[in-house]
């Protein structure tokens, strides 16, 4: 069964020049379990569309279409249903653990608020516990001490094990990550990717993984759905995508990704139509440079 | 006691010691001579010389300054034999002209001072802090802009205008009010209450605007942070996630104002006390001022530092508390 199905949705901003689609027309689905990507760069839409499948989009914006969870509808329902359903159904993680985690309380607070917002009655005591469990999880050493703990005493990477931690604590069958790899180093990076496979892998929760980074979406998921001033310009499967890429734009994002073993050439815009404007001036790896 | 809290007395008693030797030095600088008006009606130069003897006067400036930075932990006595004069730690100077040690001047006039401040700042912060929410709660809203226009108003009355605006309408015309009259609280708390409600309006007004807008602009600030985008997020209310995650970033700021701002109006709110004729702290620096009694001046100066220097180690403790990010391991 499929577990997000978003049919035609399309985020609609009033502009002085007259109404603007953040995201226009976009189809997704994703099947219980599985991993998509959507890829695009700044300004795609795509971390609108994580906001707005969730009904997160700003107050200004409309949002059309239809986001059908499991069988259940998701546009057109009220505030508190919605609020019902984020947290619980679906967690998000997002790009900046930095400024996403609120200084003024302990991690073990925030997780806790996060897990009794869904389940009334939950005493401190067992949602403490679900804290330090939930910190065990995302391999945080010394889990029932650091429980305590502020924000600012982690590291970026060991922040974002805490975003991922308190999202994962409600067992959401959703879990939407807007770049979760951005603000963090090469070598945590890879870390912080190993755990959300490892979790898929264990909790069997479906992942949509946002992303400008190929090399991120072609490790974790595998479909790719590739978005371009809010609309999809290509989607299929992660090989297809990376061997024959259909779409002018993909392949211009496809050759954008520094490679290790390439020759040594000018950095290649991705340029507005999707063709590849520095490919032709490649400055062979013979080449001095200017005398 | 914290290692950080040591090191704040330190620094506010060098910036206290600071404030003290810049005051000393105007006051010595620019004062005419207190042996002149001292000295009275049957002058000489020989009893002028005398006094200036017997006062310490003549001696070079740091050794003034000494005598009257020891007098202000050990006392002292200005003159000697049957006219001298007891001055009991904490000397603060002596007022020849009134014949009363300055300590004991602002002594009694205090509690009036510190009654205005505090009823000020009651009015003001409940006012600014409802405002500056309500503002940010309806952003845009024909209410907020009306509110913005208020602020703005408010702000541009100078203090004495509004005193006498006041007074002219609540006491003359309408005669809601009753004329000013020092009443002890005890005697009669109807009328000590009445006293007092003009001066703490006059006195908040400007302060409460100030304190909506910069409430306004936190909160605005706030409500874009990423952590209450995560705390939306995870499904809160929306009742939870602005008083949890919102209001307590957003109210910080406020306190380290509001610090500074009462401390430095418990040392008298000048111009209010003088326009309603308040015997405070303000209103006997302001007579002070006219008559040039120098010791009284330098007293009150010294006061208001003293103040200013005390609300901020306050503030900096209290921020300790409320957040973690400056909580400090010692």
């Amino acid at each position: 069964m499929s577990l997000l199905t978003v049919r035609d949705l399309t985020v609609t901003f009033p502009t002085p020049r007259g109404p603007l689609d953040a995201v226009r027309s976009l189809d997704l689905d994703l099947e219980a379990g599985g991993a998509l990507g959507i890829v695009g760069e700044s300004g795609s839409g795509k971390s609108m569309t994580s906001l707005a499948i969730m009904g997160l989009q700003p107050r200004a914006a409309r949002r059309t279409g239809s986001v059908r969870l499991q069988d259940q509808e998701l546009v057109g329902m009220s505030e508190a249903e919605l609020r019902r359903v984020r947290g619980d159904r679906v967690a998000m993680v997002f790009q900046d653990p930095l400024s996403s985690l609120n200084p003024y309380y302990t991690v073990g607070l925030q997780i806790e608020e996060a897990y009794r917002a869904h389940r009334p009655g939950t005493t401190r005591r067992v949602a403490r516990r679900v804290a330090i469990e939930a910190l065990e999880r995302v391999h945080i050493r010394d889990a029932d001490r650091r429980v305590d703990h502020y924000p600012h005493q982690f590291s970026g990477g060991m922040r974002q094990r805490v975003i991922i931690a308190m999202a994962l604590s409600t067992e959401p069958e959703l879990l939407i990550a807007d770049e979760p790899t951005t603000a963090l180093d090469v070598t945590v990076q890879a870390q912080i990717l190993d755990l959300l496979q490892e979790i898929r892998r264990e909790t069997g929760t479906g992942l949509v993984l946002i992303t400008h980074d190929l090399a991120v979406v072609s490790e974790v998921t595998d479909h790719i759905v590739v978005m371009k001033d809010g609309v999809c310009v290509e989607r299929g499967p992660v090989e297809q995508i990376f061997t024959d890429p259909r779409h002018a734009y993909t392949r211009a994002l496809l050759d954008a990704v520094p490679r290790i073993d390439d020759e040594i050439g000018e950095l290649r815009a991705v340029t507005a139509d999707g063709a590849d404007a520095a490919s032709s001036r490649t400055v062979p790896e013979t080449n001095g440079g200017p005398a | 006691m914290p290692r950080f809290l040591l090191t704040r007395v330190t620094s506010g008693v060098g910036v206290l010691l600071l404030v003290c030797l810049f005051t000393f030095l105007v006051f010595f600088a620019l004062s005419p001579d207190p042996a002149v008006q001292i000295c009275g009606k049957n002058c000489t130069p020989e009893v002028i010389d005398q006094i200036r003897g017997n006062l310490g006067l003549d001696q070079p400036f740091w050794a003034q300054f000494f005598h009257f930075a020891v007098g202000i932990f050990a006392g002292r006595t200005y003159g000697a034999g049957a006219g001298a004069i007891e001055c009991a730690a904490p000397c603060l100077g002596y007022s020849f002209q009134s014949s009363q040690a300055v300590w004991d001047m602002i002594v009694q006039r205090l509690p009036v001072s510190a009654t205005i401040a505090v009823g000020a700042a009651v009015l003001w912060l409940l006012a600014g802090l409802a405002g500056g929410l309500l503002s940010a709660v309806k952003e845009g809203t024909f209410l907020d802009r009306f509110t913005t226009g208020l602020t703005l108003t408010s702000m541009s009355i100078p203090n004495y205008v509004l005193a006498l605006v006041l007074q002219y309408v609540l006491v003359v015309k309408l005669q809601w009010l009753p004329f000013p009259q020092a009443v002890a609280f005890a005697d009669d708390p109807g009328r000590w209450f009445a006293n007092f409600v003009m001066p703490w309006i006059v006195l908040a007004v400007g302060y409460a605007a100030a304190y909506t807008r910069l409430t306004r602009a936190n909160v605005l600030d706030v409500l874009h942070e990423n952590y209450v985008r995560t705390a939306y997020a995870k499904g809160l209310p929306q009742a939870l996630v602005w008083r949890r995650h919102a209001l307590r970033p957003a109210l910080t700021p406020v306190v380290t104002i509001f610090g500074m701002d009462f401390a430095g109006l418990l040392g008298g709110a000048l111009i209010t006390e003088t326009v309603f004729g308040i015997n405070g702290v303000g209103k006997m620096a302001a007579d002070s001022i006219a008559r040039n009694d120098q010791p009284v001046i330098m007293g009150v100066t010294l006061l208001a530092g003293f103040l200013v220097v005390v609300g901020n180690i306050v503030v900096d403790v209290v921020y300790t508390a409320i957040d973690p990010r400056v909580r400090v391991n010692a």
